[in-house]
């Protein structure tokens, strides 16, 4: 599901860049196949998540990622300072749940204002208008939150191991999520 | 609390929408100012940063010099003709300074065209009776435009030579390009290679895909920018 929507979400970003970038749009051409590709696969985007919304286990992430406690804002202090303690976290850290809040809300606008401007009869010209500076500038803001993701990621072999199979090994879960564990004993066990 | 951020963003996105008149005007012209003093160009990559952006619509466009340009005009006319780079040359210029304005939005001032008057070409050619409108075409092998007679002989349409003083460039659709000042930027069709002259008008690359023919800037297209011409 991550795995779909990424590829989702790089498509769209490398489609932009096409549509965007000058030099890209030099080398590429094709206007009108790459902005087909570019609105097709923003209106995918979504469909990943709510799909995953039949599964137990997502829903229960997703309630982990919704619900901030008080030891979040500890890490969040923590991590601004670049400092690298004290950094309590339970499955997901304090940054991970803000990222996942942000990019959600973020990819919501971009689907409404994309649609807005893909079917231009729905809307009046000062609402269009609006919606294409929206839609630009925060464009520029989702490539590079999401080029960060993309940068935590690489520098963070296990939890990448953990996305494509599924396990993480203890050592790492105890040092970089320690509150993990007491979160699974006020959460009911799912199928994860 | 996550909840919140998504809905934070999502009120964000409509205030954004709601106030964009307002706050791109402001942006424009200071990115505007930034962009004359950027040695970096990387405020042209900014939203509304000013500047032109390449638009085509095939893969690859094959390049023609001076050698082996050729302009043809033909259809409904007395005495149809062939042009060389060198011909065009040749022929009285006329330059003029307009802003130039995308239908996606962007808008690049006070921007100088310079060429022969596409009324010299057409009055050479002999425009026969039944004639009514005047079909482009251009050697990427795709695109297409249109206009009437009378758009076409108005004295702001020019076969473009020459674009900021310097030869038409290649990405700009050089060594010959349309200029067709009070209209959408789509309707200068680029890398111009025939002129044909029609008894009505025939929709151009775009046209089929939803644009309108009749595309005066600030009067078609459901937008309302500041008429170029």
């Amino acid at each position: 599901m991550h795995r779909t929507t990424a590829w989702l979400m790089g498509a769209c970003v490398v489609t932009a860049a096409v549509l965007y970038v000058p030099q890209f749009a030099e080398a590429v051409g094709r206007r009108e196949l790459v902005v087909r590709v570019h609105e097709i696969c923003g209106a995918l985007l979504p469909v990943p998540v709510l799909l995953g919304l039949a599964s137990r286990a997502f829903r229960a992430d997703l309630g982990r990622l919704n619900r901030f406690h008080p030891y979040d804002r500890t890490w969040l202090r923590t991590a601004l300072r670049r400092e690298r303690e004290p950094r309590p976290s339970g499955k997901f850290n304090a940054g991970q749940k803000v990222y996942a809040g942000w990019i959600a809300g973020a990819a919501l606008v971009m689907l409404g204002t994309g649609l807005l401007m893909w079917f231009t009869h729905l809307a009046p010209i000062e609402v269009r208008i609006g919606s294409t500076f929206v839609h630009d500038w925060l464009s520029l803001a989702v490539g590079i939150v999401v080029a960060g993701h993309v940068w935590m990621a690489i520098g963070d072999p296990v939890a990448r191991r953990g996305m494509r199979t599924g396990s993480v090994d203890r050592p790492w879960a105890e040092r970089e999520h320690p509150l993990w564990e007491p979160e699974l004993d006020d959460a009911p066990r799912g199928d994860e | 609390m996550g909840r919140r951020l998504v809905l934070g963003m999502l009120g964000l996105g409509v205030a954004g929408v709601a106030t964009a008149r307002y706050v791109q005007g402001g942006l424009e012209s200071f990115l505007g100012a930034a962009a004359d003093k950027d040695p970096t160009g990387l405020t042209g990559l900014l939203p509304n940063g000013g500047g032109f952006r390449y638009y085509s619509v095939t893969s690859s466009v094959p390049d023609r010099s001076a050698a082996d340009y050729r302009l043809t005009v033909d259809g409904l006319v007395t005495r149809p003709a062939t042009y060389t780079l060198d011909a065009l040359r040749a022929l009285p210029q006329t330059r003029l300074v307009r802003d130039v304005q995308c239908v996606t939005g962007w808008r690049v001032p006070g921007t100088p065209f310079a060429g022969v008057q596409l009324s010299r070409l057409l009055d050479a050619a002999g425009v026969r009776p039944g004639a009514g409108a005047v079909r482009f075409t251009s050697f990427d092998g795709a695109y297409s435009e249109s206009l009437t007679l009378e758009q076409a002989r108005r004295d702001d349409v020019l076969i473009a030579l020459s674009m900021q003083d310097k030869p038409v460039s290649h990405a700009h659709g050089g060594p010959v390009r349309l200029y067709v000042a009070p209209m959408y930027f789509y309707k200068s069709a680029k890398w111009l290679s025939g002129i044909t002259v029609t008894q009505k008008v025939e929709r151009g690359f775009w046209e089929e895909r939803g644009y309108d023919i009749d595309a005066w800037v600030g009067r078609s297209n459901g937008r309302e920018d500041h008429p170029t011409s």
